[in-house]
């Protein structure tokens, strides 16, 4: 299930896609779902006679498999994202909603299941991550708006006794303008759904200056059940005579199952109804999931270590986390090289001044709040589950596989998400969904899996650490001439597979390819396996290299005896995009001003300066610090943000809210540790996350620069770091070179 | 034993040690209110006890017998919950949404108590942990509901120096539940 790295999914062949057979029960269930709801289109698969198979459509083409519109002019949107707090549920029902002309405040929008329809990331695979969603499906949903509007205008002609030409639309109404008679979408969708779905060449979309909804601040369709308590998640779900289960996972990883040595007194707990040896875990299945939780808690077992033939990874009773890092730091694995750029031994040479240092990252969590869980229930001949998911198309060949049942006889349901953050991706022992099948089919009963949040944080995968070395030549100005980032780490997607598979971009993204112009440059890596489980957490390789990178160049500023804002302006001086940018983030602060300086309430303060260009944003973020009782307070974070273009300017400030304190989470308190092969936190009490009174005021400028669209879920996140520790290394004189800052005693 | 559940009496079959939290969640399937963390970290299972409120992954049923618990699902029959929910969506504060129950459910005791709480006591009573980093935009919220006039920082939320109540230990929790010290609760 490892096997299935992200940059490979963009090279995944059509006929490599899994084939979507819960199509008809899909169909059957929405005509169900809404009373007298018109399904458009509904007739394509409920036995129409037009030979219109799905595997004609490409994807995001065929109108019906998204969008039912109701008598009451209301829209269900079947969303091929997943929603987990980014806002892409209503950006998918903005962008559908401007070329279908009908308020986004119209739709229902749900994650769909799953099937080729909805393979619409770059058209070859369904994803939500990598900050993908809008960018790499903006035209393709446009169009399907488009389509369903021009399915809606075929059907109004006859009706409304004009052609098609002589008709236009109005939010949710087609009108003829010359008779001032109008239908409402509610009423011609049950005649659209006899018509072909158009090809879509042969609409057009609207020019950008036509937009109604799109660009605009728009509500998001989610709000008063997130505040009423109505949302419902994978960790709510339930059926009829279901059981609930909890786990007690070895201590480490690959530690198989021995005795039990009070199975008979955890059997005759309350409520307990079975105990299950399960891969490197203990299951306790129960009545409710607090008795099974007790038990699974209770349960004395015998770890064993594994056989010398185990290909299971394996944490040894040796590993600590400090060890690691001072490993990583003096490793001398041969380097892979990843962008090497002009002569790096001459400029080294020819230059006036060198400095090296060496930075770190630490282990961190996903920590998003909802625990993972799973609900597996096996009836009719079918296996149906609930669990949180990024791509589940992909779990569902992991299923299959794992089952050895066809896909057309699994049906996964993709509930919103309490937060994923990268979490929710498939990963081989960190997910629940196979323990819960495994426990469903041993007890012929549907199971409600749950972890506990400590076996959530033990088992979770973690943003791998890294040791970067740097060196940097400067000439006799002061200005870098030669820059090398060595970084001893495992990427994320590597570390996934288990295996090397040629460079992995994910470990090396943040260091390689940056904007500024330094002739010569050498960027690599050595690849250091290590025994935890690692993944992908928001702006995976950027987390971390970002925060070396730019903390490095402020080194780099003060060596030359340069300011950093300068230097930066001084290296950008040929990119007009990134100018703009920088300069826009300055003046959201009031102006550059690095101090220190004292404000206003006698505290002394210094400002730090990032910028980042993480999935195809351009970013730059200042941020204001000071130090109490040798604890650094971040006070105010401004940051400048150019996607290109954009779709919600609301959730972009949202979004970037968001990813500034998840930010400042990863660079001011959190760290997983381990010591003696075992986690020393497995709950937020050992391993805190950013608390309310710890988040600065956030200021957000939007810029669309008209480049190519870029992400926004996570790009909010890299240039923050940096900003903080340059602040901090400025103020308190203390070179900060690592995360995170808790770890350290600041004087100032 | 007998729980006042939103006005409504409920017979519960649970042994006395068990969490009101999975009493509500799996007993009752009253799923609004949200496991977090089980040891009174993170504040996603807040309910009003009394009106008071009270983290219910630590809170034994044992006890609660003659007191009136209020949960999410009937946060907008009360109107200073409608309020807070109005607040929430006009400043359109959730996110994912996980934390969302209790964030609502600690600013709706609050305000209960404290109509016109400074923003020390909003600081001191809205310790919730939110992952989807929101807490700008429940300050904002909160500064509207107690009707500080806007400004573009206050819309953005402030910040606020003072140290929030920290509920590290569940014993504290567990008493302010009986009443013995509802000062350690976070309100």
């Amino acid at each position: 299930m490892s096997e299935a790295p992200i940059q490979d999914l963009a090279e995944l062949q059509l006929d490599e896609r899994p084939v979507n057979l819960s199509r008809r029960g899909f169909l059957l269930r929405s005509v169900g779902a809404g009373a007298g709801a018109l399904v458009l289109g509904v007739g394509l698969n409920a036995g129409s006679a037009r030979a219109q198979a799905a595997k004609t459509f490409a994807p995001g083409t065929r109108v019906p498999a998204f969008l039912e519109i109701r008598a009451d002019n209301t829209v269900r949107l079947q969303s091929p994202f997943v929603e987990g707090g980014q806002g892409v549920f209503t950006a998918m029902a903005q962008i559908v909603g401007e070329e279908l002309d009908i308020d986004p405040s119209a739709f229902v929008v749900e994650n769909a299941p799953t099937g080729p329809d909805y393979l619409v990331v770059n058209g070859v695979m369904r994803i939500t991550g990598g900050s993908m969603s809008v960018r790499t499906s903006y035209e393709t949903m446009r169009r399907l708006g488009a389509l369903a509007r021009h399915m809606l205008l075929q059907a109004a002609a006859p009706r409304l006794g004009a052609p098609v030409e002589a008709l236009s639309t109005e939010p949710g109404r087609v009108v003829h303008k010359a008779s001032g008679r109008s239908l409402s979408y509610g009423e011609l969708a049950p005649h659209a759904l006899d018509l072909p779905v158009p090809d879509p060449t042969t609409v057009s979309l609207k020019s950008p200056s036509q937009f109604r909804w799109i660009g605009k601040g728009v509500a998001r369709l989610d709000v008063r059940d997130k505040s009423t308590g109505k949302a419902v998640y994978a960790i709510d779900e339930r059926v009829e005579g279901m059981l609930h289960a909890a786990v007690q996972h070895a201590p480490r990883l690959g530690l198989t199952v021995g005795a039990v040595g009070n199975e008979d007194q955890v059997k005759a707990m309350r409520g307990v109804h079975s105990i299950h040896r399960l891969p490197g875990a203990v299951a306790v299945v129960a009545e409710r999931w607090w008795d099974a939780r007790r038990a699974a808690e209770a349960l004395e077992v015998d770890w064993r270590e594994p056989g010398s033939d185990s290909t299971l990874r394996y944490m040894p009773a040796d590993f600590s986390t400090e060890a690691f890092a001072k490993s990583l730091a003096a490793s001398q694995i041969k380097v892979d090289e990843a962008e090497v750029k002009g002569d790096v031994g001459a400029a080294f040479q020819a230059a006036k001044t060198t400095i090296e240092a060496t930075y770190h990252s630490q282990f961190v969590n996903h920590g998003q709040l909802e625990p993972p869980s799973a609900l597996a229930w096996f009836h009719d001949g079918l296996l149906e589950l609930w669990f949180p998911n990024q791509a589940p198309d992909m779990f569902l060949a992991d299923v299959a596989k794992r089952t050895g049942l066809p896909p057309e006889k699994i049906k996964i349901h993709s509930p919103i998400l309490g937060g994923f953050f990268g979490r929710h991706f498939l990963y081989e022992s960190a997910n629940p969904y196979p323990q819960a099948i495994e426990l469903a089919k041993a007890t012929g009963r549907p199971i409600k899996l749950i972890w506990s949040r400590e076996e959530e944080f033990h088992r979770d995968v973690l943003r791998p650490m890294a040791a970067v070395q740097f060196r940097a030549g400067l000439d006799a100005e002061g200005l870098p001439t030669v820059v090398e980032a060595i970084s001893a780490t495992e990427g994320p997607t590597e570390g996934i597979a288990g295996k090397r598979q040629g460079l992995d971009p994910t470990a090396l993204e943040g260091l390689t390819n940056k904007s500024y112009a330094i002739a010569n440059r050498r960027i690599g890596q050595r690849y250091v396996k290590g025994p935890a489980m690692l993944g992908y957490w928001r702006s995976v390789g950027n987390s971390m290299n970002d925060f070396f990178y730019e903390c490095f160049l402020d080194e780099i500023a003060d060596a030359g005896k340069q300011d950093p804002f300068e230097l930066r302006l001084a290296l950008l001086k040929d990119n007009p995009r990134l100018i703009t940018l920088l300069k826009a983030a300055a003046e959201l602060s009031g102006g550059w001003k690095r101090g220190p300086y004292k404000a206003p309430d006698g505290s002394r303060r210094a400002r730090g300066l990032g910028m980042a260009s993480p999935f195809g944003t351009e970013t730059a973020a200042i941020a204001e610090v000071s130090v109490e009782d040798g604890r650094v307070r971040v006070h105010e974070v401004w940051q400048a943000i150019d996607p290109g273009s954009i779709v919600n300017p609301a959730i972009i400030e949202a979004q970037v809210n968001s990813a500034v304190a998840l930010g400042l989470s990863q660079v001011l308190m959190e760290e997983a540790v381990y010591e003696n092969g075992l986690r020393t936190s497995r709950n937020y009490d050992l391993y805190p996350i950013l608390p309310p009174e710890q988040m600065p005021r956030v200021h957000v400028k939007i810029i669309e620069s008209g480049a190519k669209m870029g992400g926004i879920g996570e790009p909010g996140l890299p240039a923050v770091p940096p900003a903080v520790a340059n602040a901090v290394s400025h103020l308190t004189r203390q070179r900060v070179r690592s995360m995170p800052l808790s770890r350290l005693t600041f004087k100032a | 034993m007998e729980l006042r559940i939103n006005g409504v009496t409920r017979e519960v079959d649970a042994e006395p040690d068990t969490p009101l939290l999975w009493v509500l969640r799996d007993n009752l399937g009253m799923t609004g209110t949200k496991y977090g963390c089980g040891v009174a970290q993170c504040g996603a299972c807040s309910v009003l006890l009394d009106g008071v409120v009270t983290r219910s992954c630590v809170t034994p049923i044992d006890g609660l017998a003659g007191h009136e618990i209020t949960t999410i699902e009937a946060i907008e029959a009360d109107p200073v919950g409608a309020r807070v929910v109005a607040a929430w969506v006009e400043h359109q504060a959730p996110q994912c949404g996980y934390c969302q129950s209790g964030q609502v459910m600690a600013a709706t005791s609050l305000l209960k108590q404290n109509a016109h709480p400074t923003d020390d006591e909003i600081g001191a009573a809205m310790v919730n942990l939110c992952r989807c980093g929101t807490y700008n935009a429940i300050k904002a919220a909160m500064r509207d509901l107690v009707g500080v006039a806007k400004t573009a920082d206050a819309d953005r939320g402030a910040v606020l120096a003072t140290s929030a109540v920290m509920l590290g230990a569940a014993g504290a929790v567990l008493a302010a539940t009986r009443g013995e010290g509802s000062e350690a609760a976070d309100v």
